[in-house]
């Protein structure tokens, strides 16, 4: 193919389990099929890629009306636990990857990790605090840069 | 017709979106250029997918064939 390498930036701005799925499937099929990826992570969405959260990421069972239960029962101690439980066991069973195996996945395929600075200065994050997979920290600035000649820009 | 016979098989049985298309990435790239490479897989979804990801990644599919749950390709790597 001669026509220049297609590119996609997803800015990943949820923390819970369920939110983090879609910007890697994305990520890693893009990537598989030749494109150029980009994911930003930036508010919640850091928690993906911090040390001691990315791998215990969690199901929100407040404010989650999916969930087969009457959405009160939610706030009970103990729910949150229960519903992300419920949700990974599902995931093992359709042989779902988890979150650090996409992490994992995304990275050998060549997907770019960008922090946003932003959040970091907010939440008193330093690069220490994220996972190694992570390959830079950036503004908002370069992140227009970057999606400027992207073929794809989505908001997750 | 001429039936073309697959240099190797790729098993996807069982795995789903977006696993059957990062392992034919990966796959593909350890074969010479024509070489064919017979996919199996039981995600639906890869009825639609491994065409697109050939499109898209400058590959072919010569044949798509449902097997009971089983849907095989053969893929053709062209680059």
């Amino acid at each position: 193919m001669s026509e220049e390498k297609k590119k996609v930036l997803i800015v990943c701005s949820k923390g819970t389990l369920d939110m983090a799925y879609p910007p890697f499937m994305i990520a890693t099929t893009a990537a598989a099929m030749g494109w150029d990826v980009h994911l930003y992570f930036t508010f919640w969405g850091m928690d993906i890629v911090t040390k001691g959260k990315s791998d215990k990421l969690k199901l929100a069972s407040v404010g989650n009306p999916s969930l087969p239960m009457p959405n009160i029962l939610g706030m009970l101690p103990g729910m949150t636990a229960m519903a992300t439980k419920m949700i990974k066991g599902k995931m093992k069973k359709s042989n779902m990857p988890s979150i650090p195996e996409m992490i994992k996945t995304a990275k050998d395929l060549g997907v770019k990790f960008h922090a946003c600075t932003p959040t970091m200065q907010l939440t008193g994050l330093t690069k220490e605090d994220l996972i190694p997979e992570v390959d830079d920290l950036i503004g908002a600035a370069t992140f227009v840069d970057l999606s400027k000649e992207a073929t794809v820009t989505l908001f997750v | 017709m001429s039936e073309t016979k697959p240099d190797a098989t790729l098993d996807v049985r069982g795995l789903f979106c977006p696993i059957p298309i990062v392992k034919l990435s990966e796959a593909i790239k350890n074969y010479p250029t024509g070489t064919v490479l017979e996919v199996l897989a039981t995600d639906p979804g890869t009825l639609t997918d491994i065409p697109a990801w050939a499109k898209t990644s400058g590959n072919q599919v010569l044949k798509t064939e449902r097997e009971g749950t089983v849907i095989k390709f053969h893929v053709k790597k062209v680059k």
